[in-house]
């Protein structure tokens, strides 16, 4: 497929929620071929939604997602699982398959999808693998790994098919902050010498800043604010300068919505 | 009316949860056909179903015999008739408590470690990450264990009585002094292939698919919670339990009818 369009993915005027509540309303989001683009936002604001409909686990309710100009929510079964073949997604959890270890999960894809000799697989997960630093930890079985030594493996085995588009859910959360470092430059770096797409979902700005050329900040159902970083550090929209500067009360609530306080108190019914 | 209106909530339940499975079902074995090229995946689970229930399938039915045939002695010599104990155990088992204990002992030791495998795959997000990577997580992770089970029951089945009359063997011949010709030529007099180990055999395969099918889907369809999981491998001994017994009537009717 001959694709001259720069963006990767096009979002546009997206609207979902789940069942009757709204999560997601007008938003759009393109992302460039070659780009690392961050999206941020509150927990809870649903960015692993907005994941979920970029690789069509859900389908929105209104708006369109095109990936590589296919419409996502318009693709059958099997030309899904063509276009998931070329997507690498790294979960929130990691969700390594615990009945097998670290080498064979790497490999799990390659046996799945190609018909490569057994001497081919061990030189790509090995070389994966080496990426990631773990070449020595192959023999681990995923319950013997540390969270931060798991979404590594993760990682490698998101990219062990050669994607060209990779979506991370929160590769940052609970690392320490070297392991976030090690982590935001292995993206990077993954993403420039494999020349592939990345998008990153994240709540740690400084890491997200560094590695990321263009950022999307989501907060109540829609995009607030987007740019270069130093766009978004620069700007003057309240709720860009809480989330950049990590304020803790500000257009963002701290609390899920409730009736007043003082008559919850008062009140008997839970 | 509180009453009337729970059980019409229960009934709705009931039958919405076999639609599901039904399709479920459907849907699995609509996905076995590329596994015969695949076949190392089924015998993984014949591995893991059928080998590890063995010891306790082997244990079980060599008291079970043992019982049958002290149970039968016992009164069988009020009759002067202990000399057709090996018939009697070898029917008891075959028609019998061969399928029916076997399937028992299989839910809860097969049935429900298949629940709780798929069950925690899906809270675990395992489920996701294969669908993610291009893999349909019916066809690579329920679809071989189905298949395991349907061919591990029968088998299995078919050791418990053979075990079992093993183990009435030793308790009567050795034990009791019954003569060991009389034992056999009985037992083998007795026995008719088309009746009773046909029905037998018919039971243990419907047994093993029911079993099979309730355990992989409810580990499907749990909620992807740890509480979830454990709710869900409640539910795998409990029905298949009541659905062995209720089936094993079923066929003992239609199968003696057919006389
Ligand atoms: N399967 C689901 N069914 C119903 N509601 C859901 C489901 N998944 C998520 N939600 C709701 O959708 C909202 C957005 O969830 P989402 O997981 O996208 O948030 P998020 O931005 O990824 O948050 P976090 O940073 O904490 O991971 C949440 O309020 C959540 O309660
Ligand atoms: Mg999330």
């Amino acid at each position: 497929m001959p694709q001259t369009d720069d963006n990767l993915i096009d979002v546009r005027d997206l609207q979902f929620g789940y069942g009757e509540r709204p999560i997601l309303s007008s938003v759009n989001v393109q992302i460039k071929r070659g780009n690392v683009v961050s999206i941020m936002g509150p927990s809870g604001c649903g960015k692993t939604t907005l994941m979920r409909l970029i690789s069509g686990q859900v389908r929105p309710q209104q708006g369109s997602v095109t990936v590589d100009g296919l419409s996502v929510p318009e693709l059958s079964g099997g030309e899904l699982l063509n276009l998931r073949k070329r997507m690498g997604v790294l979960l929130q959890s990691g969700a390594l398959l615990t009945d097998l270890n670290v080498y064979e999960n790497v490999a799990f894809p390659l046996r799945e999808h190609t018909r490569l000799s057994e001497e081919l697989i061990r030189k790509i997960v090995l070389l994966k693998l080496q990426a990631v630093g773990l070449r020595g930890a192959r023999h681990l079985m995923p319950s013997d790994l540390s969270g931060g030594m798991a979404r590594r493996v993760a990682l490698a085995r998101a990219v062990v098919l050669d994607p060209v588009l990779v979506l991370y859910d929160e590769p940052f959360s609970g690392l320490d902050p070297i392991g976030k470092g090690i982590a935001a430059k292995l993206i990077r770096e993954m993403n420039d010498a494999l020349g592939l797409t990345s998008v990153l979902i994240s709540h740690d700005v400084a890491e997200t800043c560094e590695i990321s050329d263009y950022i999307y900040l989501l907060g109540d159902g829609t995009v607030m604010g987007h740019g270069t970083p130093e766009e978004l550090m620069a700007s003057q929209e309240p709720l860009v300068q809480q989330f950049m500067n990590a304020l803790p009360d500000g257009p963002v609530p701290f609390h899920y919505p409730a009736r007043p306080y003082i008559e919850d108190l008062l009140g008997v019914a839970v | 009316m509180q009453a009337v209106r729970q059980l019409g909530a229960g009934v709705l339940n009931m039958l919405q949860g076999l639609g599901r499975s039904s399709l479920f079902l459907f849907n699995t074995l609509a996905r076995t056909p590329p596994l015969l090229l695949r076949f190392k995946l089924v015998n993984q689970q014949i591995y893991s179903i059928g080998v590890l229930t063995f010891f306790i399938i082997a244990l079980a039915s060599f008291f079970v015999g043992m019982v049958l045939a002290l149970q039968g002695i016992n009164t069988l010599q009020r009759f002067g008739a202990e000399e057709s104990v090996g018939l009697l155990v070898a029917l008891s088992l075959v028609r019998e408590l061969g399928p029916v204990v076997t399937a028992l002992l299989f839910a809860g030791r097969a049935g429900t470690a298949l629940t709780a495998e798929i069950g925690l795959m899906k809270s675990t997000e395992q489920l996701t990450a294969i669908e993610m990577m291009a893999i349909d997580p019916v066809a690579r992770i329920v679809a071989p264990r189905l298949l395991g089970g349907f061919i591990s029951m029968p088998i299995l089945a078919m050791a418990f009585s053979v075990i079992g009359v093993a183990g009435g063997y030793l308790v009567a011949v050795g034990l009791m002094g019954v003569d060991a010709g009389a034992f056999w030529s009985q037992m083998q007099a007795g026995t008719e292939f088309g009746t009773d180990i046909l029905s037998g055999i018919i039971k243990s395969i419907v047994f093993g698919f029911v079993v099979t099918w309730i355990a992989v889907f409810q580990g499907y369809d749990c909620v992807p919670t740890p509480e979830g999981v454990s709710r869900a491998t409640n539910r795998t001994v409990v029905y298949s339990s009541l659905a062995v017994l209720m089936l094993d009537f079923i066929i003992t009717a239609l199968t003696l009818n057919s006389l």
